[in-house]
């Protein structure tokens, strides 16, 4: 139970930066609040055809906010030899990765928290009768999101060009992901007739499982100098 | 070094003659088939191209996996020229495809599941070549390049089962005809002269790897 407690201190020290700064939550928010906005003006003011693809819009908004603040996962570290110092300590290093992990997901929730809401009333969406379902689907998204995000952040934070990497390796591996989320989000506002929800739900769930196993067993090879 | 080039010119010749033989039993011996015509004759380089990414993109895996462990530069160096071959043969895998879907489904492309992985297939390698592409030291490079490997790999059988399940829960998928034994016996053909092609470059390509990992370590020995 080390490495939970060794983790819980880089999730405490990364929301503190975050909640006296507020650097990333603002501009996160503002950000996605501005896609769902595009997507709007994109595709036209027809009501019909945004409730029907709200879904789809929601996640893709959520995945360009999330990849802008994975790429600064690391970046509280990146000056004076941070990492450096955080690999440096005693125990496992992927105590490292499960508290980037859990921040990562703790602050991609609570920028949902608004957006969902958001998209609620853009594309008028009765949501609130539905909230607990969804709150289910962004958590196990944002979960698998995250796993994958924190992981290959952590791979490209050396890199020149991170900004072109991080989404060139993410995106590709997060289709799962964003079938399984899209899918049973738009099954739970237009309506699931046939209770095609939960093969999506189990999709989600595997993947998160698989790639955790997989990500928090080889990242010490990730973070090695 | 001799025998060793003396193998490579071997499978090299044997792989240009079956490839000859092959596609001269695809174009001309074989009958075309009689609902799709000529266009099926596609088939034949359709399936091993295919058949080769997915084995070019195994031995990626294996290859990775072995580099964590033992962390020999010569392994890193037959997963870089297997990914390579790899991504050429998606490429040229996707192209057919849409040769053939054009005059048998009326469309370049469609979003069925395997075409759709084969593009999120690409997509992942070529990540796995973009990673190789901006590292400068070799270890770092090789260490990276075998996460992304693994990963990439573990991913593929999940993102076609999503996939599957994306599509097949709005239209029923198509079931396999049945094939007769001589277009079966001209692809087991072909599918073996492309397999020598694939031997014979992953050949060429680790030869000259290695020569590259020579360089590279003379340049950053002598500035």
């Amino acid at each position: 139970m080390d490495v939970l407690r060794r983790a819980w201190a880089i999730v405490w020290k990364d929301l503190l930066i975050e909640a006296r700064t507020k650097q990333s939550f603002n501009a996160m928010v503002f950000f996605a609040a501005l896609v769902l906005f595009i997507f709007s003006f994109a595709l036209g003011p027809d009501t019909e055809l945004l409730r029907r693809v709200a879904g789809g819009l929601l996640w893709v908004g959520i995945t360009f906010t999330g990849v802008l603040s994975l790429s600064r996962t690391y970046q509280s570290e990146e000056t004076s030899g941070g990492l450096e110092g955080l690999r440096l300590y005693p125990g496992d290093v992927r105590s490292i990765y499960l508290g980037k992990l859990f921040g990562n997901v703790i602050l991609l929730l609570l920028v949902e928290a608004v957006l969902f809401p958001a998209a609620g009333i853009l594309f008028q969406l009765e949501l609130w009768p539905h909230a607990a379902p969804l709150t289910a689907i962004a958590l196990l998204g944002t979960i698998g999101f995250s796993i994958i995000g924190t992981f290959y952040a952590a791979l490209t934070v050396n890199l020149r060009a991170r900004e072109v990497m991080l989404p060139l390796l993410l995106f590709p591996a997060l289709v799962p992901v964003l079938l399984g989320a899209v899918n049973a989000t738009m099954l739970v506002t237009t309506g699931d007739a046939m209770g095609e929800i939960d093969p999506w739900i189990r999709l989600l769930v595997a993947f998160d499982v698989i790639f955790f196993v997989i990500c928090t067993w080889i990242f010490p090879i990730a973070l090695e100098e | 070094m001799a025998s060793k080039s003396g193998i490579e010119r071997f499978v090299g010749w044997t792989a240009l003659l079956t490839i000859a033989g092959g596609s001269v039993v695809g174009l001309r011996v074989v009958p075309a088939d009689a609902a799709m015509g000529d266009v099926q004759r596609l088939m034949y380089v359709h399936v091993p191209t295919a058949w080769l990414a997915f084995l070019a993109f195994l031995l990626v895996f294996v290859m990775s996996v072995l580099y964590l462990i033992q962390r020999d530069p010569r392994w890193d160096r037959v997963a870089a020229s297997s990914a390579e071959i790899g991504v050429v043969f998606t490429a040229l895998t996707l192209a057919l495809g849409m040769m053939w879907g054009k005059p048998t489904w009326g469309v370049w492309w469609t979003w069925d599941p395997r075409l759709t992985t084969t593009a999120i297939l690409l997509a992942i390698y070529v990540g796995y070549l973009a990673i190789r592409g901006f590292a400068d030291d070799p270890e770092k490079r090789a260490r990276w390049a075998a996460v992304v490997g693994i990963i990439g790999f573990a991913n593929v059988p999940i993102v076609y089962l999503s996939v599957v399940w994306w599509r097949t829960l709005h239209q029923p998928p198509s079931s396999p005809r049945s094939v007769s034994p001589e277009i079966l016996w001209t692809l087991m053909l072909n599918l073996a002269a492309f397999t020598l092609v694939y031997a014979y470059l992953m050949m060429r390509r680790t030869r000259l790897a290695a020569l590259e990992g020579k360089l590279e370590q003379r340049v950053a020995y002598h500035g």
